[in-house]
């Protein structure tokens, strides 16, 4: 089973040590991002399980608080992962229309991964930049204002890193 | 008090309380789901809104949830404000978009919270026409069934199971509008406290799954109040019947006793009422059994029962009018209690200390509401389930308390409670022998050997109170000793807790020194020993001597004619003492309600009636008489209550012609006669006679259905309803359709409260005592003055043996009493035997677990698998007690370990 290097361990340990002694279940949510970035981008029951032996705590204690959050992926996800906000204002100014262009342009539901292993497609609430909507998170980015050609030059841009990158 | 105004009307309610519990303790109907109120409020479901307005002036106000606004004097709301009405109803609208709406196949259909609170607010028409989301159900063991579907999602399920029960895999997953309940994935939920989620969760979510073997609506059923049979606590039930079988056991509230809660032994080891074990029919040794019916019987009888001796062997599981009864037959010198002279002494003991009055008995509640806990030497969470429940809930209530001083928070508001309060925990002090899952919520946690627990609570009592004799302590435990000591020094409420489980008499004493050595700092102070069975109380008192007597008896006259009511001596002796007595008795009289060991020496057999078939009481382990009601007449006509077989044996013996039949307050009475130790027992519940205006009180609540059709398959006409002479009941929907008194409620409904919740009509205030409540009758009574005297003889400390452990039992919540493990589900979780073993002991050995070893004890043999459990002191070993197929073993003996297979 994957487990952290002795670097990102010492990482699991900064991060634990900021919590008082015997509340290291604190340290789960960082934790768990740190994992999804080591492992492949999403926590698998091995993982979570991994997590939970770090914290000490019982492994259903991480799969309570992983599913909850949006930002962690039960599945493997492709390498970029599409993040469209659906809640009110993101609807009202047209996020249903973005997440049909995408199924569409990409021939995939909501949800799913493109063959290619490329793109995944989710949904999400409000991101707290409904000013900007339609909005969606891409990595560590948001894009805003989106419209059906902003999402052709999302996608092309994607695919040509994904190129140069490998 | 409050002066509050509740759409303009002027009532005055308690101060402290919120709203949503000052409108139902008004009887003022307002929907919720998320409170509960044994697990507080945190406003997550948002069903409770009501308006409040600034004063009387202000028509505008504004909408909050009652259930987390506390009262303020002077506060105007409104329940039928039109603002909130519509918001509530819109509320349901949105919990009810993705259920099911399957109530025609729902078990809990008929007695649904969700059903209840849906009609209540109005909403009727489903306009949300979307898909709605389904979800994958778990196997959550043989008790619980899984229905997600149906969730509206108000989280008291995992605040019930995780918070207040302690349990951990059951949790809630997801978010938004796909939170699932359940387990990390299928398996047996863990915690022994699970049934409860039936009646916690307000939908059909989490149902009975042993009722839907034989599944009956409420309304359906006919039930009576009753109590339960599976320990000493002693936990009012509510026993339901259809067709003549058993089909469900459902809390009944009391607020002395088991609150809102009962543990899995109880709720699902009724089944052995309809067991195929069941003994249905007299026989008599040599005849037929078609030739034995009741004439036959007892004239057979007449020879037994005349120019014989006769030896009574009374039972810790019968009732006390059927031990009464068997007294006034054999005689008070000829009645002997069928258990062994270790545990005779053990409960003499406890007895006495209870009866001189000197530190009050510890109720469920009061062990609830106590400052510090100290258990000493007694396995709580086998032996007395939910006195463990209300143990977590003592020590989390003070930890809330200590969070909350000075602080302007109520401690209804669970969520706040519960984030100032983190990780903090009130003082218990667990010492055991082995391992318990109360250690991970104390603050003091020994395991030593019985002798050790008893040295160390002589050592608190001394540290409390510096006249007595010092105790010499290893540092190990004569530091936890100073930390135990300096807590109940501090304790206001402090409750102290033994019991008879590991036969050890020093245990008792020690117990009793520390309550009283307590009494100089605290308040009040309280004292509970847990007996072995449900009536074991009840039978100590009446205070006759060990079956080892019976058996010395037996051997000295040689005409005896014993007379064994419901008790399994091979449970209770080992089998040669056993063996010995029925060899010695020249006629064994055997009345009983399950084919077992000692039945099989019956020359006569009698098919005593069981709970469910019987009218009776039972005395727990704080002496608290508490009266159990027949809940159906047997279709089988034999099945009759062992008093009432021993009262019609009563003429047979004395030759006279009389015969009439006995009630259950009249056998009391004579008890009351032949002891007078049991005064004040006839007051356990009213009179036979009792009537509300005139009328007796209906088993079956008004909507009960098929009465005129159940049995046309045998006959047309509708029969004569049975006719119920021993209690104020009917066995019909006939009679009283108010409240009845608090100890005669044989169902929980109000109009328009079809579900469980309907106990909040019977309250005072929710959460509170009944009204009216009769929780029982105690039968020990507290001495203000008494002066405590202490005992003083210390025992010596352990020794470990060179290659010999001393035997201990190992009790289990599944498996170790009798009667719950004739039911299904409960023998499927009972473990097999074993040995346990310390890791100490383990290891030179090298030991692991599952290893086989071979133990003598007296001359027998035993191969079992090893379980080694750190927590175990070195020297001793643990067998589970009471197992089926587990013969009874010498505890506190000395075993040798001849063979070990790796
Ligand atoms: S399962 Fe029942 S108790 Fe749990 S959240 Fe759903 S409806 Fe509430
Ligand atoms: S604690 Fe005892 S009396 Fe209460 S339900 Fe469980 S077995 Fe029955
Ligand atoms: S609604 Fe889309 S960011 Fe707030
Ligand atoms: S009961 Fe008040 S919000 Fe749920």
């Amino acid at each position: 089973m994957a487990q952290f290097s002795a670097e990102k361990l010492n990482k699991v340990n900064e991060i634990i040590a900021r919590y008082p002694a015997g509340k290291q279940k604190s340290a789960l949510i960082p934790v768990l991002h740190l994992a999804q970035e080591e492992f492949g981008g999403w926590l698998s029951a091995e993982t979570m399980d991994y997590v939970a032996s770090l914290l000490k705590i019982e492994p259903i204690e991480v799969y309570e608080v992983a599913t909850f959050y949006s930002m962690y992926n039960l599945k493997p996800v492709g390498k970029y992962v599409f993040e469209v906000c659906q809640t009110g204002p993101c609807m009202l100014n047209g996020s249903d229309d973005i997440i049909e262009y995408i199924k569409d342009k990409l021939g995939i539901k909501v949800g799913e991964t493109t063959a290619d292993g490329l793109f995944t497609l989710k949904t999400v609430e409000c991101l707290g930049a409904c000013g900007y909507a339609p909005m969606m998170q891409l990595g560590k980015h948001y894009r805003e204002h989106l419209t059906k050609e902003k999402i052709d030059a999302i996608i092309e841009e994607c695919e040509r890193n994904a190129v140069t990158n490998n | 008090m409050s002066t509050i105004y509740i759409d303009n009307k002027q009532y005055e309610v308690k101060a402290g309380k919120n709203l949503l519990e000052a409108c139902l303790g008004l009887g003022i109907d307002l929907p919720y789901f998320c409170w509960h109120p044994a697990l507080g409020s945190v406003g997550a479901c948002r069903q409770c809104a009501v308006k409040v307005f600034k004063d009387e002036n202000d028509t505008h106000g504004r909408l909050v949830m009652s259930c987390m606004e506390s009262i303020r004097d002077g506060l105007h709301l409104s329940v039928s404000d039109k603002t909130a009405k519509a918001f509530r109803s819109q509320v349901i609208e949105w919990l009810m978009t993705n259920h099911p709406h399957d109530c025609p196949v729902c078990d809990e259909g008929g007695s649904c919270h969700l059903q209840d609170m849906t009609v209540m607010t109005g909403h009727d028409y489903r306009r949300y026409h979307y898909k709605k989301r389904t979800y994958t159900n778990q196997y959550l063991g043989p008790f619980i069934h899984h229905e997600m579907n149906r969730c509206i999602q108000c989280y008291r399920c995992v605040r019930y199971y995780h918070e207040y029960a302690g349990g951990k895999d059951l949790n809630v997953f997801a978010a938004h509008n796909h939170v699932y309940f359940g387990r990390e994935r299928d398996g047996i939920l863990e915690s022994p406290f699970s049934g409860n989620l039936v009646e916690v969760c307000p939908t059909g979510v989490f149902t009975d799954k042993t009722l839907r073997e034989h599944y009956t609506r409420k309304w359906d059923l006919t039930t009576a109040p009753s109590v339960c049979n599976h320990c000493s606590v002693g936990c009012n039930t509510i026993a339901g019947e259809r067709y003549g079988q058993l089909r469900c056991i459902t809390n009944r509230y009391n607020s002395q006793v088991n609150g809102y809660f009962l543990c899995d032994r109880g709720r699902f080891g009724y089944e052995f009422v309809n067991s195929a074990n069941r003994i249905t029919q007299p026989l008599i040794r040599n005849r037929t059994v078609e030739a034995v019916d009741e004439a036959v019987l007892m004239d057979h009888l007449r020879a037994l029962l005349t120019n014989h001796t006769l030896i009574g062997i009374g039972s810790p599981r019968a009732s006390m009018e059927s031990n009464i009864a068997l007294m006034q037959l054999v005689g008070k010198e000829n009645f002997y209690q069928g258990i062994s002279d270790n545990a005779v002494f053990v409960e003499k003991r406890i007895v006495e200390v209870m009866q001189s009055g000197v530190i009050k008995t510890a109720s469920l509640h009061d062990i609830q509401q106590s400052d510090a806990i100290v258990i000493l030497g007694e396995d709580l969470w086998n032996t007395a389930p939910v006195m463990a429940l209300a143990v977590r809930q003592g020590v989390m209530k003070t930890a809330a308390h200590q969070a909350l001083q000075n602080r302007a928070i109520a401690e209804w508001h669970d969520a706040a409670v519960k984030e100032l309060v983190q990780q903090e925990k009130g003082f218990l002090a667990n010492c055991t022998v082995s391992s318990s899952p109360l250690d991970e919520i104390s603050s003091s946690v020994m395991h030593k050997a019985p002798e050790d627990l008893a040295r160390l609570g002589f050592a608190i009592a001394q540290r409390l109170n510096m006249v007595l004799p010092v105790v010499q302590l290893n540092d190990d435990m004569s530091t936890p000793a100073a930390v135990i000591a300096a807590a109940l020094q501090k304790a206001k409420r402090p409750v102290i807790i033994s019991g008879a489980g590991y036969y050890n008499e020093a245990l008792i004493r020690a117990a009793f020194d520390i309550a009283a050595a307590c009494k100089a700092t605290a308040e009040e102070v309280h004292l509970a020993y847990v007996m072995p069975e449900c009536n074991s109380m009840g039978l100590a008192m009446m205070q006759a001597s060990g079956f080892e007597n019976a058996v010395l008896r037996t051997s000295r006259v040689n005409n005896v004619t014993a007379i064994v009511l419901e008790n399994d001596l091979y449970r209770n002796v080992p089998a040669q003492i056993a063996d010995v007595f029925f060899n010695n008795c020249q006629h064994c009289i055997v009345l009983d309600s399950l084919h077992n060991a000692t039945t099989q020496h019956a020359d006569v057999l009698i098919p005593a009636a069981s709970f469910a078939e019987a009218d009776g009481t039972l005395v727990n382990y704080e002496g608290r008489a508490q009266r159990f009601y027949q809940v159906f007449v047997p279709a089988n006509k034999n099945m009759q209550e062992s008093w009432k077989w021993l009262m019609k044996m009563q003429p047979v013996q004395t030759g006279s012609a009389v015969e009439r039949s006995y009630h259950p307050e009249e056998v009391l009475a004579m008890g009351e006669q032949l002891l007078p130790r049991l005064s004040g027992i006839t007051a356990v519940a009213p009179p036979r006679n009792f009537r509300v205006n005139g009328q007796p009180l209906p088993r079956a609540p008004h909507r009960y259905s098929g009465r005129t059709a159940m049995l046309s398959n045998l006959t047309v006409s509708e029969p004569k309803p049975k006719q119920d002479y021993d209690s104020p009941f009917t066995f019909t929907m006939e009679g009283y359709s108010g409240m009845p008194p608090s100890p005669l409620i044989p169902f929980f409904w109000s109009p328009g409260w079809n579900s469980n919740q309907a106990v909040n009509k019977y309250q005072e205030e929710p959460g509170g005592s009944l009204k009216n409540e009769h929780a029982g009758k105690l039968l020990f009574e507290y001495k203000q003055d008494a002066t405590p005297v202490y005992f003083k003889d210390i025992p010596e400390a352990f020794m470990v043996r060179h290659e010999k452990w001393l035997l201990l039992p190992q009790y289990e919540v599944f498996g170790s009493e009798e009667l719950s493990a004739y039911s299904k589900g409960i023998s499927e979780l009972s473990p097999s035997p074993y040995a346990a073993l310390s890791q100490l002991d383990a290891d030179p050995l090298s030991l692991v677990n599952g290893s086989l070893i071979t133990v003598k004890i007296f001359e027998q043999v035993y191969e079992l698998p090893v379980r080694i459990n750190a927590a175990i002191p070195k020297g001793v070993m643990l067998m589970p007690a009471g197992l089926a197929g587990m013969p009874v073993m010498a505890w506190n003996s000395w075993v040798q370990i001849i063979s070990i297979r790796l």
